[in-house]
């Protein structure tokens, strides 16, 4: 085992209190659902043949696929109507391709909704269809097939499975309530996804503000010799695959490379239970747990929401929202997307819903770089976000290249610390485009 | 929805911390050394801070064109060091001069806050000590009167240890840590300063790199080549240490944000640059003291040590140079 705890990385104020200790539940059936085309990272689906304004399709019935290999095809939600296909405002900032459908209030399953089999009686290759066919993909957030992680390239085997349940991103509890409220299923999935890779280790990371969810999943992996839990250090972004990966086996993911290239796949413990339900009852990933919090929220809580759902219906189911609220954030407070309105889906990788005010957030002027080094301390990747920033200013992207501008995973932590308050994360962002725009070229 | 939202790039959430704080920050590092300063050198060392401090603050918000004199607080800490490199009682004028240049050429000529290449108290101190240095060099340092506030302390006046061997061998380690001697009104106690240095580097404003590179050099080199006169080799790189600015320039001085490196091992290089530039200068220079052309020079070469100390990345591949 390498050191326990990273190096660099932020202790914002955690303000999980909120909801941590409240049990999910699931919420009540949305008056209509807007199922984005794209949920993943990949290619974007299609709507399957037949499926058109009018048809009629049933809960957990696949809509849309793709023929490319690293995407995940998207199921109803409900079972109804569908009303419209075309563009609706997405969460990630764009507007794309989505099918609407209204529910007839039966939600009635699809006939292919059948337990799996045995895990003993399935091969790998069953099990990665399963997870394919179940339209799984990362659900901290990042949205990555899972069955694309499950199919390692045969020049690099997989021999410990990292399962994060860090949950680092302040607010965000959904993952902490599955750990308590699941954790068969997060053994469950993590098995099958052990079996699939032919991996001999798995380690569960968590967050050591989280002691109830390590006694939990401490006594689920009772006498599964393969399985260890990883007590972490509390401290942001320790949720992010390459600290969590090299706290938990010590090793550490070359810079430009994928966890795979040090014998390592990680997948989020939502993820896992999502593989648990595609294997033992059929189910595809049509609801996930979210996080709706913020003092913004009148009621904050974890909700069971159905992919599809829009955020202005869960704010509705939670209260609504107050007055006062500044910013709309799909996601968590450091990396999440802040959004223009309330008119937008929940997808698979919605982890949370955040409603900020005045009390949560604190706004200043930025004024220039007093070169107090804050930020370098501060990020995990060994990045001098100051430098990147001011290349990034001055237009001179090759020079940000060379800062290593390219590894900047964009977990916010340099604006975080900034005491000039220099949206230092953002001109990387725009270093990063400008480099990728120069590449294409 | 017709509320309007606020829409910007994440992350959404930042620290309390702002310039205004760190500044305050160090203004609190700086009042056991200021305290230490009445108690040694009386009335005539506070007033010389008042003085220093409003010249900055008030030069500043004209410069400016801003009613807030406090603002980030940047121009009070620029004062307040700049009182701290100055005999216990100068006169009036050499105060109020050397506190506007500091800001004016030390660092709103640059751009202000933030844009300053050189240290702008260090750089005061430059422009006094070539303009007046009959005030500043020589046998004009009074010795410190402990606890009697109303004394005219400039009565007296005596060499610093470190420019004269006879006055150096006079005064005990013991002294010289407390600051019982006769030097810059901030400069003479270590005890004082190291307590301020503390507070800095609890707050995180300050890396151990600068002032360990500066002080171990200033040690090692106090050893090996300052001639042991001073009760054997060990004590005299001690005796180094202790007198003269380095205590204060290495803690306050040469941690200056703006004007120091960025990435890790550039501090390194720059405390380890600014100890041997000293060493340079009080042993085979001409001036008694090099602390503040030792700082003022390695300001002068920090962008070039940024630029050739970029840390290797997270999974960065060594370079094999």
């Amino acid at each position: 085992m390498g050191s326990t705890v990273f190096k660099g990385g932020v202790h914002p104020d955690y303000n999980k209190e909120i909801t941590a200790t409240m049990a999910v539940s699931p919420m009540k059936p949305p008056s209509k659902v807007v199922i984005p085309l794209q949920q993943h990272i990949g290619a974007p689906c299609e709507p399957l043949e037949g499926i058109e304004v009018g048809s009629e399709v049933k809960r957990g019935q696949k809509i849309a696929d793709s023929t490319g290999f690293v995407s995940a095809p998207i199921h109803s939600s409900v079972s109804g109507k569908i009303l419209a296909i075309g563009p609706y405002n997405h969460p990630l900032g764009s507007v794309l391709p989505a099918i609407t459908i209204e529910p007839d209030g039966e939600d009635r399953w699809d006939e292919s909704i059948k337990p799996g089999g045995d895990m003993e009686n399935l091969s790998a290759a069953d099990i990665r269809n399963i997870v394919r066919e179940a339209g799984i993909v990362g659900m901290g957030g990042a949205t990555f097939p899972a069955h694309v992680k499950l199919t390692p390239p045969a020049e690099k085997p997989i021999d410990v499975v990292v399962i994060n349940g860090a949950e680092c991103e302040p607010y965000l509890t959904a993952d902490h309530r599955v750990m308590l409220e699941q954790p068969e299923e997060i053994v469950f999935g993590l098995k099958a996804i052990m079996k699939v890779l032919n991996a001999d280790k798995a380690v569960i990371g968590i967050e050591d503000n989280k002691a109830d969810a390590i006694r939990v999943l401490e006594k689920a992996i009772e006498g599964e010799e393969n399985i260890s839990i990883a007590h972490l250090h509390t401290k942001y972004p320790q949720g992010a695959e390459k600290m969590l990966i090299q706290v938990t086996t010590g090793r550490v993911v070359p810079a430009g490379g994928l966890p795979m290239d040090v014998g390592v796949v990680n997948f989020n413990v939502g993820t896992a239970i999502a593989i648990n339900d595609a294997i033992r009852e059929g189910k595809p990933l049509t609801e996930r747990v979210v996080t709706v919090t913020g003092s913004g929220i009148n009621r904050p809580a974890n909700l069971l929401v159905r992919v599809g759902t829009l955020v202005s219906e869960v704010i509705e189911a939670c209260g609504g929202m107050k007055e006062s609220t500044m910013k709309l954030i799909v996601g968590g407070p450091m990396m999440g997307k802040a959004q223009v309105n309330d008119d937008i889906p929940v997808i698979k990788g919605t982890s949370g819903i955040l409603a900020l005010t005045d009390q949560d957030m604190y706004l200043a002027e930025s004024s220039p770089c007093i070169r107090c080094a804050k930020c370098l301390d501060g990020c995990p990747m060994f990045l001098s976000p100051t430098g990147i920033a001011q290349f990034a200013e001055f237009e001179k992207y090759g020079d940000a290249e060379k800062l290593h501008a390219m590894d900047c995973f964009e977990c916010g932590c340099c604006s975080y610390v900034c005491p000039s308050k220099i949206p230092l994360t953002q001109w990387i962002r725009i270093a990063k485009a400008e480099i990728t725009k120069a590449k294409k070229k | 929805m017709d509320k309007k939202l606020v829409v910007s790039s994440s992350p959404h959430i930042r620290s309390i911390e702002s310039v205004q704080s760190v500044m305050t920050d160090v203004l609190i590092a700086l009042f056991p050394v200021a305290l230490m300063a009445v108690l040694l050198f009386g009335y005539q060392a506070l007033l010389t801070m008042v003085i220093s401090v409003a010249t900055a603050m008030l030069v500043e918000a004209a410069w400016l064109r801003k009613r807030d004199i406090f603002g980030d607080g940047s121009a009070a800490v620029t004062g307040l060091l700049f009182a701290m490199i100055l005999p216990p009682a100068p006169p009036w004028w050499l105060v109020v001069v050397g506190a506007a240049a500091s800001i004016i050429i030390g660092k709103q000529v640059f751009g202000g806050i933030g844009y300053n290449i050189f240290n702008p108290a260090l750089v005061g101190r430059a422009v006094i000590v070539m303009s007046w240095g009959g005030h500043v060099a020589g046998r004009v340092w009074s010795p410190p009167q402990p606890f009697a506030f109303g004394a005219d302390v400039s009565a007296v006046t005596t060499a610093t240890p470190l420019a004269d061997q006879g006055e150096a061998l006079a005064v005990s380690l013991t002294n010289l840590f407390i600051g019982n001697v006769a030097g810059c009104l901030g400069e003479t106690s270590a005890l004082a300063l190291l307590l301020g240095g503390a507070w800095l580097y609890y707050k995180g404003h300050i890396d151990w790199r600068i002032p360990g590179g500066y002080i171990g050099t200033v040690f090692l080199m106090g050893a090996l080549f300052g001639g042991g006169f001073y009760n054997g080799h060990l004590m005299t790189g001690l005796f180094h240490v202790l007198a003269g600015g380095v205590m204060l320039g290495a803690l306050y001085m040469a941690t200056d944000m703006v004007t120091s490196p960025v990435t890790p091992k550039g501090k390194l290089i720059f405390g380890i640059g600014c100890g041997l530039i000293t060493m340079m200068i009080r042993l085979y220079g001409s001036l008694p003291e090099g602390v503040t052309y030792a700082i003022l020079l390695m300001n002068a070469i920090t962008p070039i040590i940024d630029n050739y100390t970029v840390p290797r990345q997270f999974g960065g591949v060594k370079k094999n140079a």
